[in-house]
């Protein structure tokens, strides 16, 4: 450090500190972890394990790709460190900063039957490929009697809040791509599902987008299994049993709810089920429908603005299956349908303090 | 023809450029493209090329064309091209100079702040200085700017105050941009600053329709500047900007930054070809590219620029060349992908600011004492400013609900609602300390 660093340290000592911002969850860890054969587990933050599953994909299939803005190096977020070297830099490369680019270039080796691994550097900035996706990837099957495809096509999109990301670094637009039949569209909510969903999306013959939420990179830590394995697509996870009420989430949310379903027991004596709904599309209804006609109450939580969120899907689903179940109305618990904001974030998020209050509201209904 | 095009016509048919060719040469065809073969004295009749036809199947290589040359008016050690000399005077030199010193003094500080976590983000501009401040020396203050987010000089050069910076980056209640935006999303109306959006090149496409409008204004007087990337003129409203910016006519100059990077990813693969320069005449527009180091280069060539794009009524593709000395931004560490040794050099001999000083004293403008006061004054003003700036409420956190709409609808409303109940059962959970009442 120079002199002049030293100067401005002493100086920003004098001034009181605010913290910018406060994370907004607690990470509960997975701790049942599902043993891959031959392979033991080793400490990984979300990242890690992102990277070790690209690892295995490039490994274990020759014509696999990897590519997007600033890949080569490692990924901004550090997902593809030392592949470059490793698999070399045809397989392992840099695009021009172009995500329709990115996008077409991707359904194209997936074409040929080759397996494309792109990254979009962020999920706000997957818009630009939109028509590459939606009108594309996700139609190539039906709109050739099935004789192409793209399925070995996955993209990774890094998304969800940051606490300081502003507009276009914290979006959740997963609801827009759960309107589009034809992909399937994940959201991991730590390391070892992360792992296992990307290795699974990788190897399903469709079009596949993995959300990850940013976040967690390097917040989540867990025991992963070093060997291969994949996590089903499509299924969701009861990640802790009740009987009065049943909380929906993806992603970070997952981990306010936990957190929040701990709060209940404790202030309000509720036994709160707690489901990682895992595949947005096409999403296990069957757990839920189960769940909430155990239940009979039901909140549904995400980051994404609340109209046309993926909540509203599910609140639908819930009403026409689970009518007679159901004790109160679906609450919904999501951020407002205004764009995602910089200094208001801790008024914008649907924390674990509004997650309980529906909690109550609708114990109390 | 315009002279411009015309020089540009010469310098890419001719592979006689590097060895000395007079640049009032008449224009004729590319010999690699068309001289041995061509059979027919009269042009095709296709709709869309007028060309002649030629008896062999040749390719045109990238290497027929000669790259666009650099545009230098100044060296390293300060030394100006006495033809090229935009003799300015001495107090005009002097607001540059200090300008560029000024922001480049703010940079360091800010993103020091970054470090010690009291803002949430930051990006410099280090080396590109001389192209913010050559260029907004040559514009009006009436003329548009659709920047990309590294073009702070602009703003500096307009009178942007160091308060207005600060109370950006802290998103408080003075913040122009009400808290909403990431810090370094500056905008102004008083100073024509449209408000910087990060997803790429998408102001791009707008600055050419804001253009155009301008255009159609009876007595028009102004121009549009649309600032961006090398990295960004890969997306695909780059090419929809330089197309409709031609096809339509609009007076606009689309100025890239070439500065070597984006975040990681070297030009080199970012683009084969000449550069973004190189691709101005295959849209049909008339190009120049510039030492972007070199203020004097810059301010001269914008001000041609700003001549021809208004009396014309067409665009020009402008490019700077430089190099990125700073980190992509606070989130980047560069040692990650290039050397220590390569940015030393663009820190030092080639800093922009390093140039013009040493012009300056050569001019015996340039003194010491005197300089190293207003670089401590700067300081004190920025530090200062940090700890009033960082003392202002965030603005009230109702102001999220605003301005999604022209008139919040009732949803909003009813959705604020909500929220009010709720913070006020709840005050202690919500950092309300800090948000204005
Ligand atoms: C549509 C879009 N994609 C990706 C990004 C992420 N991103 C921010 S800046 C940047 C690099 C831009 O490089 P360049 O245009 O050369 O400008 P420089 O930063 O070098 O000034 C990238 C990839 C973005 N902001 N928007």
């Amino acid at each position: 450090m120079n002199k002049y660093s030293k100067n401005l340290l002493t100086f920003f000592k004098n001034i009181k500190n605010l913290p910018l911002t406060r994370s907004h969850f607690t990470y509960f860890p997975d701790r049942n972890v599902k043993k891959v054969a031959s392979h033991g587990v080793q400490k990984m933050n979300m990242f890690q394990a992102i990277n070790s599953a690209m690892d295995h994909a490039l490994e274990e299939d020759g014509s696999a790709l990897l590519f997007g803005e600033d890949v080569g190096f490692g990924g901004v977020f550090r997902c593809s460190i030392n592949l470059r070297d490793k698999y070399g830099k045809d397989r392992v490369f840099n695009t021009p900063l172009c995500e329709q680019g990115i996008a077409g270039f991707a359904i194209g080796v997936a074409n040929t039957g080759a397996t494309a691994i792109a990254e979009i550097q962020f999920a706000d900035y997957i818009f630009p490929a939109f028509d590459q996706i939606v009108n594309e990837a996700a139609k190539y099957r039906y709109r050739s009697g099935g004789i192409f495809d793209c399925g070995s096509l996955t993209f990774r999109v890094p998304c969800g809040a940051v606490g300081h990301g502003a507009l276009y670094h914290s979006q959740s637009p997963e609801a827009y791509f759960a309107h589009t039949p034809g992909l399937k569209v994940v959201v991991p909510r730590g390391p070892i599902k992360a792992k296992g969903l990307l290795l699974a999306c990788i190897k399903d013959k469709n079009p596949c987008i993995v959300f990850e939420p940013k976040t967690l990179y390097r917040a989540a830590v867990e025991q992963v299994p070093v060997g291969s394995y994949v996590s089903e697509i499509g299924q969701a996870d009861i990640l802790r049993k009740g009987s009065d009420i049943t909380l929906i989430g993806w992603g970070t949310q997952v981990h306010v709810l936990l957190e929040v379903a701990d709060l209940a027991k404790k202030e309000l004596n509720v036994d709160c089920e707690v489901i990682d709904l895992v595949t947005i599309l096409p999403w296990d209804r069957e757990t839920i429908a189960n769940s909430v006609k155990k239940t009979g109450r039901v909140v549904v939580s995400h980051e994404a603005p609340l109209t046309q969120g993926f909540g509203s899907e599910i609140a639908a689903y819930i009403q026409d299956k689970c009518f007679l179940h159901l004790e109160a109305p679906v609450k919904r618990v999501t951020g407002w349908d205004t764009p995602f904001p910089h200094v208001f974030e801790p008024f914008y998020l649907p924390n674990k303090l509004r997650c309980l209050s529906a909690i109550k509201e609708l114990m109390n209904y | 023809m315009s002279a411009l095009r015309q020089i540009h016509k010469v310098l890419r048919c001719s592979s006689n450029v590097a060895a000395g060719l007079s640049r009032n040469i008449v224009p004729i065809f590319n010999a690699a493209r068309c001289s041995s073969n061509v059979s027919s004295d009269h042009p095709s009749m296709f709709p869309g090329a007028k060309a002649p036809f030629v008896s062999e199947p040749n390719f045109t290589l990238p290497s027929d064309y000669s790259p666009i040359p650099i545009y230098r008016v100044m060296d390293a050690e300060g030394v100006v091209n006495p033809s090229q000399d935009p003799n300015l005077d001495r107090d005009f030199v002097t607001k540059m100079f200090r300008d560029m010193v000024l922001l480049n003094t703010m940079d360091k500080i800010l993103y020091e702040s970054q470090r010690q976590g009291r803002i949430s983000f930051y990006m410099t501009n280090f080396g590109e200085e001389a192209s913010h401040i050559g260029s907004a020396a040559a514009l009006e203050n009436r003329d548009w700017i659709y920047g990309q987010y590294r073009e702070a000089g602009v703003l500096v050069w307009r009178g942007f105050t160091i308060e207005q910076f600060i109370d950006q980056c802290y998103g408080n209640v003075a913040d122009i941009g009400r808290g909403k935006q990431m810090p370094v999303h500056y905008g102004s109306k008083d100073l024509n600053f449209v408000t910087i959006s990060s997803p790429l090149s998408t102001q791009m496409p707008q600055a050419v329709g804001a253009a155009y409008a301008m255009k159609r204004k009876p007595n028009n007087d102004s121009i549009v500047v649309c600032y961006f990337g090398e990295g960004a003129a890969s997306e695909g409203d780059a090419h929809a900007a330089f197309n409709f910016a031609a096809t339509l006519s609009c007076p606009v100059i689309l100025f890239c930054r070439n500065n070597g990077f984006a975040i990681s990813t070297p030009s080199h693969e970012q683009y084969c070809g000449d550069g973004i320069a190189g691709r101005g005449p295959a849209y049909g527009i008339a190009t120049i590219r510039v030492d972007g180091t070199d203020v004097f280069a810059v301010y001269n060539a914008m001000k041609k620029a700003r001549e021809y794009v208004l009396r014309e009524n067409k665009p020009i593709v402008f490019e700077a060349m430089a190099y990125r000395v700073g980190h992509h931004s606070t989130s980047d560490d560069s040692t990650a992908y290039r050397s220590a040794e390569e940015i030393e050099i663009w820190n030092t001999t080639e800093h922009p600011i390093s140039k013009l000083k040493n012009y300056m004293k050569k001019k015996g403008w340039f003194n010491e004492d005197e300089e190293n006061a207003f670089v401590k004054d700067v300081r004190k003003q920025v530090l200062k400013q940090i700890s009033v700036s960082e003392k202002k409420l965030k603005p009230n956190w109702r102001e999220m609900f605003q301005d999604v709409y022209h008139e919040m609808p009732e949803h909003l409303k009813e959705q604020m609602g909500e929220l009010e109940k709720h913070v006020e059962a709840h005050p202690d959970f919500y950092p309300l300390k800090n948000f204005k009442a």
